[in-house]
């Protein structure tokens, strides 16, 4: 596609999102530790759709309802447990879903992989993604989509503007902010504060059981979604005890100036 | 084999993070190499050579690399990556930002925030906002890290006297322009290098209310921070937050203020030596991880101890 090709699209409203999701353990869960150190306790636990992706699906419905897109596909990569995580993002408002399905826990680099086909394959014209998930807290799917496909990326959105056919991308930096443009098509990662997903109304939930989900494979796709990095253990890391309680800001001051000795 | 490490900089100083990613380093290999991409960056090449254990400085100085957008500089990391066994970064927005597109551009997995070293090809990193630590083991070719500051005490910034070595690269995207930037200046210490926090929470009520954080702040020349919910709240902007998706901190002194303690906030600031809570709330699970609680009414607290410092 010409890039006027594409300004005319974006101008028409005719872009198309695709939007990542992940299921993860719900981030009010405390995990704990399996006993022989293969990973934590998955079992009988509340999964949820990840924080960050429930904010990139909120932020593609929003760019619908301004009428500049036409179309939010959303995709995850998983077994089929996964397919309830696209079944929220379609309550919440997409209008389709994709199941890459695999094996839970592939590496950010396999998924990937499998993402960038998708979009290929879709012709999107904007990916929004979490910033991380709240799992394995990488913080790089959405950057290695970006270079499968060569395209630019702005990640740790705080704000996106849609306009001649470039996103202008307010993006949380360590120092601040930043405001990047980045031509069409591009991956937006999503940082907390760039909207306040709505709640799905039980009407929503109820027409995303009709919405469809299309389900491809890793060979379909033709990838190959090995991964050379192996988890050797996971451990808890060692628990910090509670200290005292002082009585008094008078005490407090006195014990950090001759206990803890870190105020002179 | 030898080992890169991308500089943090402003194209005028070679920040901390820096040399906290060098002493990573110095675990993994004797052959340190760092690069410096920036625009008219002289001073930080000067500064680079001197610091510890660093053997030779790359210097990639060109308009195009002056915001260090992600799109440039990993095609001049790839460029140059065949000399090296390992690449690493500091765990900064910066880093995370660029680092991931390096490994996917060289078909390598990326390991990030990692904690610790075991040996060359063996690493722990902290999961689920740091509630578990995984040690995780890679055979790729490359090995491409992110490295969390507070893992590692920074290295001498004097005694090295590295070798220079120019690079004529210059890779130039039009995919992604730089429009424009407001970076908080303030005259008290970095978040990350700070040897005292004061953070405030939700239980603040207000920005204005912060003030009372700031004066106990600027008595013990401490930096300010802040939970998730107070910057959420719109209280504070958001390079204040500590926490699992803000800023990972490890002060010798910890003070939280009108802080709960949520999972998120504790996975950013529990590695601090010493941790003061401050919160009405008794039953608040910050005072579960916290050497020092005062249960109190901050509004009465905060300005009684900013008076007796």
């Amino acid at each position: 596609m010409s890039e006027i090709d594409l300004i005319d699209k974006v101008y028409r409203g005719f872009m198309k999102i695709l939007v990542t999701v992940k299921r993860v353990v719900d981030y009010n869960v405390k995990v704990r530790v399996k006993a022989d150190q293969s990973g934590v306790e998955l079992a009988n636990v509340k999964m949820s759709i990840n924080p960050f992706c429930e904010i990139a699906v909120e932020e593609a419905i929003r760019l619908k309802e301004k009428g500049l897109a036409t179309e939010v596909v959303v995709v995850s990569v998983g077994s089929k447990t996964c397919q309830e995580t696209l079944r929220t993002a379609l309550a919440l408002g997409a209008d389709r879903g994709i199941q890459v399905d695999t094996e839970d826990g592939l590496d950010s680099l396999a998924v990937a992989k499998l993402v960038a086909k998708v979009a290929k394959e879709e012709a999107a014209d904007l990916i929004i993604m979490g910033k991380q998930a709240i799992d394995s807290d990488n913080n790089q799917t959405g950057q290695m989509v970006a270079a499968l496909l060569d395209y630019p990326q702005a990640t740790f959105a705080s704000e996106i503007v849609i306009e001649d056919g470039a996103a202008q991308v307010t993006r949380e930096i360590d120092g601040g902010l930043q405001v990047l443009s980045v031509a069409l098509p591009a991956i937006v990662t999503t940082d907390l504060r760039l909207n306040e997903p709505r709640f799905a109304s039980l009407p929503n939930i109820m027409k995303a059981k009709r919405k469809p989900i299309a389900v491809k494979t890793a060979e379909e796709l033709g990838v190959n979604t090995q991964s050379n990095v192996e988890t050797v253990s996971v451990a808890s890391p060692s628990d910090r005890k509670a200290g005292i309680k002082v009585g008094s800001v008078a005490e407090l001051v006195e014990k950090l100036k001759h206990e803890a000795k870190v105020v002179s | 084999m030898s080992l890169l490490i991308i500089a943090e900089h402003d194209n005028n100083e070679l920040k901390p993070s820096t040399l906290n990613t060098i002493a990573a380093a110095q675990k993994i290999s004797d052959d340190i190499h760092v690069l410096i991409a920036g625009s008219q960056c002289q001073s930080v090449v000067e500064q680079t050579v001197q610091v510890e254990s660093v053997q030779k400085v790359l210097v990639a100085d060109n308009g195009a690399y002056e915001h260090q957008l992600a799109e440039n500089i990993s095609k001049l990391v790839v460029d140059i990556a065949d000399a090296y066994g390992h690449i690493l970064s500091p765990a900064t927005t910066t880093g995370k930002n660029l680092l991931p597109r390096v490994a996917a551009l060289l078909d390598v997995a990326q390991l990030s925030d990692v904690v610790e070293v075991i040996s060359p090809d063996t690493f722990v990193r902290p999961i689920y906002a740091g509630n578990a630590l995984a040690t995780v083991k890679t055979t790729d070719k490359v090995k491409v890290l992110t490295i969390r500051t507070t893992g590692f005490d920074a290295v001498s910034s004097q005694g090295g006297s590295a070798e220079v070595v120019i690079l004529e690269q210059v890779i130039d995207s039009t995919q992604s322009q730089f429009i424009s930037e407001q970076l908080a200046e303030s005259d008290r210490p970095e978040l990350t290098a700070a040897s005292i926090i004061v953070s405030g929470g939700r239980g603040m009520g207000s920005g204005e209310n912060f003030h009372l954080i700031e004066s106990v702040a600027d008595k013990l020349g401490a930096a300010v921070g802040a939970s998730r919910a107070a910057v959420d709240a719109g209280f504070v902007p958001n390079d204040w937050q500590v926490g699992q998706t803000g800023k990972t901190v490890a002060p010798d002194l910890y003070i939280a203020v009108g802080i709960s303690g949520a999972i998120q906030h504790l996975a950013g600031m529990k590695d601090s030596k010493v941790i003061v809570a401050i919160n009405k709330d008794e039953e608040a699970p910050i005072f579960q991880i916290a050497d020092y609680g005062l249960v109190a009414d901050l509004f009465e607290a905060v300005p009684e101890l900013e008076k007796s410092l």
